[in-house]
């Protein structure tokens, strides 16, 4: 085996046993600190030995025993220091094993956990991407432009909130699932959106690291919870709209629109998995959630060979559906968007007039508004539009393109 | 484990008779499930008297201790499983007393 194939294999091991392994160790010591200083020296334990000694034959019981043993020694060297009631308090567990059924995995418990709605969003996101996914401290602030200290801050207080309040590690009743996987899908889609729409001004405009992160995630959900119609769908929707990603940034570093985009640089794997999943939930005839509506509006738009071909009345149906689901005013505005193309310019201007209040501090608004004046001819409105969505736009690449059509205005 | 429920006030008045009678049902409710451990409602904040006895002699000062327009109203302090358990309540508290709530666990 050669020094590559070992750090494959350390690689692979990471991204398939690191969420067990911590999840594991959390069940049987009742603590996220402990589970995840042990994970993290026994990874380091394989970074050592491997190369020497070979891959295990079974990567991942040899981390969970490599792991339990250092978890093991923390907690003996604690005790002898003091705390004689510590260990007691760490293998206390009062949730006997409840018969899960389908979903009955330790990783699920974790993800939970980490997503619970006691925590503030930032946090869960945070605590989310070191638990489960395994990325370290220095990733995640990064990732977030947040200051190391800072990131290892909002981590260390999320866990001890966990621990002095008491948030269960388990699985919610079957009464909390549907609104506790909303805000697991939550985290989930954010870390996306960052990813794939980046802020600030010295980031890449696309951030692969954290749309690649979000994505495996979702599958690992989804492979949990197969019947959810709602994971099913963010899984599509991040899918189709990852399967874009190479032709959405220019080679100048501009933010390429759907219409402008070279279709035949789009991913088609990754669109026929997305295809196939909105066709599975059309099928399930059950009343689909706003990720699966999403995702059946990306389907449209991926279907499409050109921007002309597009089937234009089908978007606008579904943002009819997705409006009753969800009154926010930026689901309106892409509604608005798609009625430009079915109505015409003027009606959709209309629509977007009425939305002014709403979304006056918003890019995206004025953007919408300044292409729609565009075509209209109304040039110097145009011009004024564009000045305000470049004034507000956050992403270097979305910024330059706003820019280059602001100055091909006539 | 324990939780102390806190209510919190954004306007002056004591609870109306409809905010009173829904407290007590939630109350008998926590009695019967067995969460309940203390509970009771205070009066105005400019009733309150802040000491400190740090020093030589004790100081009294007339007033509460944090001058602001939310204040504490009253409390609950329930046993709970978990902090699941204890939001759930908390939540049903909150509707009963129509106030918002703060929960926090003993140590």
């Amino acid at each position: 085996m050669t020094v590559a194939d070992v750090t494959d294999a350390i690689t692979r091991a990471h991204h398939e046993e690191w969420a067990r392994v911590v999840a594991s160790l959390t069940r049987r010591f009742g603590d996220l600190d402990v589970a995840e200083e042990a994970a993290a020296e026994a990874f380091a334990t394989a970074v050592e030995r491997w190369p020497a000694d070979g891959v295990p034959p079974n990567p991942g019981a040899w981390l969970t025993t490599t792991a339990n043993r250092k978890a093991i020694d923390r907690i003996r060297r604690e005790n002898k220091r003091g705390g004689k009631h510590k260990e007691a308090q760490l293998l206390h567990d009062d949730d006997p094993p409840e018969p899960l059924g389908a979903i009955d995995d330790e990783r699920l418990r974790l993800i939970f956990t980490c997503c619970h709605p006691a925590l503030a969003i930032q946090a869960r996101v945070a605590l989310t991407l070191r638990m489960v996914a395994g990325l370290t401290v220095p990733e995640i602030a990064r990732a977030f432009l947040v200051p190391q200290t800072a990131m290892e801050q909002r981590i260390t207080r999320a866990k001890a909130k966990i621990k002095a309040a008491r948030i269960p590690y388990r699985v919610p009743s079957a009464e909390d699932l549907p609104a506790r996987i909303s805000g697991v899908l939550a985290v989930l889609f954010l870390v996306f959106n960052e990813g794939y729409l980046a802020t600030g001004p010295d980031t890449d405009p696309v951030r692969h690291d954290l749309t690649a992160e979000a994505i495996r995630l979702t599958r690992l959900i989804r492979a949990l919870m197969p019947d959810d119609g709602e994971v099913a769908g963010l899984l599509a929707l991040m899918l189709l709209t990852e399967a874009r990603r190479t032709a959405r940034v220019s080679a100048r570093g501009e933010l390429v629109t759907l219409d402008e985009q070279d279709r035949g640089a789009w991913d088609t794997a990754l669109i026929a998995e997305g295809h196939r999943l909105v066709r599975e939930r059309l099928a399930a005839g059950v009343a689909p959630g706003r990720y699966q509506i999403l995702a059946a509006i990306s389907a449209v738009h991926t279907s499409a060979r050109d921007v002309r071909a597009t089937d234009w009345s089908q978007v606008v149906a579904l943002y009819d559906q997705l409006v009753r689901l969800d009154p926010s005013p930026i689901i309106a505005l892409n509604r608005a968007i798609a009625v430009a193309e079915l109505d015409g310019p003027e009606v959709a201007l209309a629509l977007l007039d009425r939305l002014e209040h709403r979304l006056a501090g918003y890019h995206a608004y004025h953007a919408a508004r300044a292409d729609l004046l565009r075509r209209l001819g109304r040039s110097q409105h145009s011009r004024a539009a564009y000045d305000k969505a470049i004034d507000l736009a956050g992403n270097t690449a979305e910024t330059a393109s706003l820019t280059r059509r602001r100055d091909q205005l006539g | 484990m324990q939780y102390l429920v806190s209510v919190i006030s954004d306007h002056d008045g004591l609870a109306t008779p409809d905010e009173d009678a829904a407290i007590d049902v939630f109350n008998d409710r926590l009695v019967a499930e067995g969460h309940w451990v203390f509970a009771g409602g205070l009066a105005a904040p400019s009733s309150a008297t802040v000491i400190d006895n740090r020093g030589e002699e004790a100081m009294f000062t007339d007033g509460p201790f944090l001058e602001s327009k939310e204040y504490l109203a009253g409390f609950w302090i329930i046993q709970a499983a978990d902090l699941d358990v204890a939001l759930k309540l908390a939540a049903e508290g909150s509707k009963a007393c129509n106030r918002k709530v703060e929960v926090r666990p003993f140590l």
